[in-house]
């Protein structure tokens, strides 16, 4: 029941704010997030974490006809998936806050329907339904993108959405072709695609069309160029809400809609998936180098995050899917935090150009800190949340073959050097034109990233906490997959 | 007296395939070649009526009136049919003083 | 216990959060005390460890807080180790630590950021001593990275001066490529021996089964050693530390001479039964560090800024330590790192001392004669001079002269390049104290005015320095003098007790008879002095002074004068190209080729769209043309193909 509460409850809210007027909208808004949060605090409490099968399960018959029920439930993977959206959305909502925002009622409730569509995906057993979340988590961040983005931003969004749906359109195929090989009445629940016996031709076919879909919304190389220019362009609420948490949305199908269902068809072609994301890894951090635009740098570096977490999580073995969920939430926070420093500065400056900008720490202490603390998080410095989970990435992929695992690693010295880089730029150094006048974090700004840098270390210090929630799952994931 | 499908049978029913056969063909060739919309609507008509006695004629042969109740239905079709059409030709004249279709491209690209 | 032993990093650290927070809002007296107090406070808790550990005989023991990382059959524990090696390396840090903090206090008091300072100084030890404490390699890892960055956030102190910066930069990514091979060395040994904490890999170790040189240990231990290298400055990864003297001089002392760039050595010796499972491995160690040495002494002897020199000079003692590490005097290198410690530091505190007087005056052309103006610092940068010489009976003398002994036993050739970096060393100290404390004052007018001594919170560390320096030698005192007095050998040997299992052939005393080591120690002793002699005939007598910049130099010169072009060298070969394919990658293929595919399918499907409309004539009788065209098509296929 309260993972129904969980999903509908965002999507109420969302109504209930576009029917208000002003500025009011993005209070109820905040407090219906922070409601959310709290709905997902009640289920973490109410989850046994150790078991790995699927709790608070609901299921309703949808079409009854086709045996397409509407079936949500968590694991542990999916309730930190759900933990994330719902821990990252309010604080997205309240880093708008500095700046009051045109249609306020229309901004609000499309960010809160897209944490519907969001935590449907992270919580539906169903192929169809989790195509229907899937589909519709895109529908509202391509309007805000649309709506409130750059210059550049209807062609940009465009592409977007007609890459996604693109790839979508291959997983709806393979949907389709395994509902039909299910027996009997035919059914589209996600064991009933675990407990298929394909070919291994089939399967081969069936990962492609799947992976194509996951890949394209990861990104992972070659699919990753729409993910700069949107993320450049799309107002920064947009940006965080899809480097984030949509982002994430490829990395948990492959974990759960990819991996299980095909399992041979993921052992044949295991090492072309490693290829390719070792190739992003290694082609996104040397792109990032020379970027002159923060938030293109960052979403750079975030294709070479994602890089990582794709090769680890199809290495198959422990270290590198449990490296691969604690590092989506790592990367989740990190990006986050990276994206609203950047926007601080712009809303200061009016500029995100590199060289433009130096001298920032000479006015703002706090400002200097916690950017200092979310990019050692995201270059993997020990005792912040991206240690542990490049850590056990990179060993998973190590152990599965010594030469990805050093290419892999070059990812940690790369990674230094475009974040100093950039953050040399921007915080050392004489003061420019731009960063003349200066001021520090504002009490609002504060209450968004003082959460964050507590995570960044809570997870580097304590990882345990998040780990034994999916390890179960993982294990069971294993399991599906071996046997 | 004899019976309507005996005196339809006193003909081969070859010739009224190769009959109807023409007939249509003559309607496609109206359709395609004419410019004059009437003399395209008649073509219609004809291709039509061609299908009639095709369907007649079968239905006799082979003892079956289901097929005449196609040809009751594409009569009473082709006379509502005639209203709206000559309606739409009689408003196109009144527009361009023409009935010539190659005039009509408003439609393209 | 398990409180004290985590007491000893968390003090710092806590100095560290009350300092970072309060910065420019605690009063300076405030600072310092908060800074040095807590890491005095580490140095008294270290010290009753340390007495608790020899009254209770000297057995090693962990101390488990909590499990840190678990997956799998992988768990990594935030655990201590406590043994001889560690507390060894825990007195070391926190005593010269807090003595480095005690100057500090008085060389920083100008700067207006002093608590961000304290804050990251204190933060550096709160790494160096996880570093050293850790019982895994993935503890050792977290302070390895942690001094990395407290090394950067410190060279890059004064962030306002953009090349300070990118020597910062420089640091911490020139170490995280070492880094990578550290990482990746721990990931073999996790696969190897399954686990990652000391006391089961190296008891795993000791009865691995591949014997000795297999392929898997040379791997470990090479990828290991690339850690080591990237932290110790060795060649290829040695061109930061001289860059990194952009940092206040007290840092200098503390991370980039005594404690943090011997990292790379405690972890050899941390790890000396894997390396003695791998003999290859430690003769490209030794080679290396031979290399390291002679090479980084030439440099030694052309440069100007007084720091610059301390910095070769460094390298060049580093590249000593691995020589030892190389022919397995594992207590030797050790006993190097630890009169390297005090007298280096002194030698950098002593020439911070100078700088300040100096008015932040580093080029040694300018100074001269200061010995009248700064009597202490003189006093005490002469015997550091003297212990790095390796002149009796000072602290360099033994160590040195023991691990030469160690080196002539396994190879003379090395033994005689040892010599010869010996010999340099020597002369380029000389050179430094000669120009900069005698002669006559070559700097402006307003410099004279401004000399003086430096405060005495300056001093105090200067004269506790100079003296460690002087009897801190005697903690090593070699056979030839008195039988079985080598403390630290005998006080060290517990930890080699699973290398014995595994080789036992390594790890085994020095086989030299007494007069072929009197005959070295006469040797290396000559040595020092003919160069220190030279020294003084070619800057004291001759009053030679070296030619300002701008001016011709021989080839050879001005080879080393300009570091041999390494750093130009790398910049063509690695920085320049990357730059290039970035440029590349970013313009061409990713905006081109990559994206010109996606956006390809755009444009075939609306160029398809612009052509085919045409198709869209809008005349009936075409579409009917069409359709009718379509069904005799249809028919056709049906008919004859289907």
């Amino acid at each position: 029941m309260i993972t129904a509460l969980l999903l509908f409850w965002p999507a109420l809210a969302a109504l209930l704010v576009l029917l208000l007027k002003g500025q009011a909208a993005r209070t109820v808004a905040f407090v219906a997030a922070l409601i959310e949060f709290a709905i997902s605090l009640v289920a973490l409490v109410g989850f046994n974490s150790a078991s790995g099968s699927m709790q608070m399960a609901l299921s309703f018959p949808w079409i009854e006809s086709l045996g397409i029920g509407f079936t949500i439930g968590m694991d542990g993977i999916s309730l930190l998936m759900v933990l994330l959206t719902t821990f990252l959305v309010p604080l997205i909502v309240l880093s708008s806050f500095r700046h009051p925002v045109k249609n306020p009622n229309a901004f609000y409730a499309l960010i809160l329907f897209m944490q519907t569509g969001l935590i449907g995906v992270f919580v539906s057993l169903d192929a169809f339904l989790f195509y229907f979340f899937w589909e519709l988590a895109l529908i509202p961040v391509y309007f805000i993108a649309a709506i409130w983005g750059g210059a550049r931003r209807v062609p940009v969004t465009i592409k977007f959405f007609v890459y996604t749906i693109f790839g979508s359109l291959f997983m709806l195929a393979a949907f389709v072709y395994l509902y039909l090989q299910t027996p009997g009445n035919h059914s589209s629940e996600v064991f009933a695609f675990y407990n298929l016996n394909l070919s291994s031709e089939s399967q081969s076919w069936i990962f492609w069309f799947l992976f194509i879909a996951f890949a394209i919304k990861m990104p992972v190389f070659p699919f990753h160029t729409w993910q700069p220019d949107t993320y450049t362009e799309s107002p920064t609420q947009a940006t965080m809400l899809l480097s984030g948490i949509m982002l994430k949305m490829g990395i948990y199908g492959v974990l759960r809609w990819l991996l299980p269902v095909v399992p041979y068809g993921v052992s044949q072609w295991a090492d072309v998936v490693l290829v390719l994301s070792i190739i992003g890894i290694i082609y996104a951090s040397i792109i990032a180098i020379r970027q002159r635009d923060l938030k293109r740098l960052i979403a750079y570096s975030s294709i070479a995050h994602v890089g990582l977490i794709a090769a680890g999580i199809f290495t198959l073995n422990e270290q590198g899917l449990q490296g691969g969920v604690i590092q989506m939430l790592s990367h989740g926070i990190n990006v986050v935090g990276l994206f609203f420093i950047i926007d601080i500065i712009f809303s200061r400056t009016n500029t995100r150009e590199i060289t433009s900008l130096g001298g920032i720490t000479q006015h703002a202490k706090a400002l200097s800190i916690c950017f200092m603390i979310l990019l050692l998080g995201s270059v993997a410095l020990p005792l912040t949340n991206g240690f542990v989970g490049e850590f056990l990435l990179l060993s998973g992929v190590f152990q599965y073959n010594y030469w990805f695992g050093g290419v892999a690693g070059l990812t940690i010295i790369l990674g230094a050097v475009y974040m100093l880089r950039m953050f040399q730029g921007v915080m050392f150094g004489p003061k420019s034109v731009a960063t003349e006048v200066f001021t520090d974090l504002t009490l609002n700004e504060k209450a968004v990233l003082i959460p964050l840098v507590i995570m960044v270390f809570w997870i580097g210090l304590f990882p345990n906490t998040f780990l034994s929630i999916s390890e179960p799952a993982v294990g069971n994931l294993l399991n599906i997959i071996n046997r | 007296m004899n019976q309507i499908p005996e005196v339809i049978r006193t003909i081969p029913l070859e010739y009224y395939l190769f009959f109807s056969t023409a007939l249509f063909a003559i309607g496609v060739i109206g359709v395609l070649t004419r410019r004059n919309a009437i003399v395209i609507f008649m073509c219609v008509e004809l291709m039509l009526n061609a299908v009639n006695v095709l369907l007649t004629s079968l239905s006799a042969y082979r003892a079956d009136a289901s097929a005449q109740a196609f040809v009751f239905f594409i009569m009473a079709v082709a006379a509502a049919e005639v209203c709206v059409g000559l309606a739409i030709i009689v408003m196109t004249y009144r527009n361009i003083r023409s009935t010539d279709v190659q005039l009509l491209n408003y439609l393209k690209w | 216990m398990a409180l004290l032993c985590l007491l000893v990093p968390m003090l710092p650290f806590l100095g560290f959060v009350l300092n970072g927070l309060g910065n420019r809002k605690l009063a300076n007296g405030l600072v310092s005390l908060i800074g040095c107090g807590t890491v005095l406070a580490a140095f008294l808790i270290s010290i009753y460890l340390f007495l608790d550990f020899t009254a209770n005989g000297s057995r090693a023991y962990t101390v488990d807080f909590y499990n840190w990382i678990s997956v799998g059959d992988m768990r990594i524990g935030f655990s201590f180790l406590i043994d001889q090696l560690t507390l060894l390396m825990m007195l070391m840090v926190t005593g010269i630590g807090f003595f480095i903090h005690l100057y500090s206090a008085g060389y920083m008091s100008h700067d207006e950021n002093f608590g961000k300072f304290f804050s990251f100084i204190n933060l550096f030890m709160f790494s160096m001593l996880l570093l050293v404490m850790g019982s895994n390699y993935v503890m050792m890892f977290v302070g390895w990275e942690g001094v990395g960055l407290c090394s950067y956030l410190l060279i890059g102190f004064w962030n306002k001066n953009t090349n300070y910066n990118n020597a910062a930069k420089k640091a911490f990514i020139m170490n995280r490529i070492g880094d990578l091979g550290f990482l990746l060395g721990i990931f073999l040994i996790f696969i190897t021996f399954g686990s990652v904490s000391y006391p089961q890999v190296f008891a795993e170790a000791a009865r691995y089964a591949g014997g000795v040189d297999s392929g898997v240990m040379i791997a470990i231990t090479m990828l290991l050693f690339v850690g080591a290298m990237g932290k110790s400055a060795q060649i290829p990864l040695f061109t930061w530390l001289p860059d990194a003297m952009a940092g206040p001089t007290p840092v200098s002392a503390l991370i980039h001479a005594a404690t943090m760039v011997t990292a790379g050595i405690y972890m050899v010796v941390r790890s000396n039964v894997l390396y003695v499972l791998a003999p290859t491995t430690l003769e490209v160690i030794a080679i290396v560090g031979v290399v390291t040495a002679v090479v980084a002494a030439t440099i030694g002897l052309a440069q100007n800024d007084i720091k610059k020199v301390l910095a070769y000079s460094t390298v060049s003692q580093l590249g000593y330590m691995f020589l030892a590490l190389g022919v397995m005097a594992f207590s030797s290198s050790l006993f190097h790192v630890l009169t390297h410690a005090f007298f280096k530091a002194l030698l950098f505190l002593g020439a911070g001392s100078v700088i300040h007087a100096m008015s932040n005056e580093q080029d040694i052309r300018s100074m001269g004669g200061l010995r009248k103006y700064l009597p202490i610092t003189f006093l005490t940068f002469l015997i550091g001079t003297l212990a790095i010489a390796g002149i009796p009976p000072f602290a360099g003398f033994f160590s040195k002269d023991e691990l030469l002994a160690h080196v002539y036993e396994h190879s003379k050739l090395m033994w005689a390049l040892g010599l010869l970096a010996s010999f340099m060393t020597s002369f380029y100290m000389f050179r430094l104290v000669f120009l900069t404390f005698f002669g006559t004052f070559r700097g402006t007018e307003e410099q004279r005015h401004h000399l003086h001594e430096s405060p005495a919170s300056m001093t105090i560390p200067l004269i506790v320095l100079a003296v460690l320096s002087t009897v801190g030698g005697f903690l090593g005192i070699p056979a030839v003098f008195a039988e079985n007095s080598h403390v630290l050998q005998n006080y060290l040997s517990p930890i080699y007790g699973f290398a014995r299992v595994a080789n036992a052939a390594a790890v085994a005393p020095l086989h030299i008879d007494h007069a072929t080591e009197w005959m070295l120690m006469g040797i290396s002793v000559a040595v020092a002095v003919i160069a220190a002699i030279i020294a003084y005939v070619m800057y004291v007598s001759k009053k030679t002074v070296p030619v300002p910049e701008g001016e011709r130099l021989s080839p050879v010169h001005n080879l080393i004068y300009n570091k041999y072009y390494i750093d130009e060298l790398y910049n063509t070969v690695i920085v320049r190209p990357v730059m290039w394919l970035s440029t590349v990658l970013y313009r061409f293929v990713d905006t081109v080729l990559v994206d010109g595919v996606v956006n390809g399918f755009g444009k075939f499907a609306t160029q398809s769209g612009r052509t085919l409309r045409y198709a869209q004539s809008g005349t009936i009788s075409f579409y009917v043309l069409m359709m009718v065209f379509s069904i005799v098509l249809i028919l056709f296929l049906n008919f004859f193909i289907g």
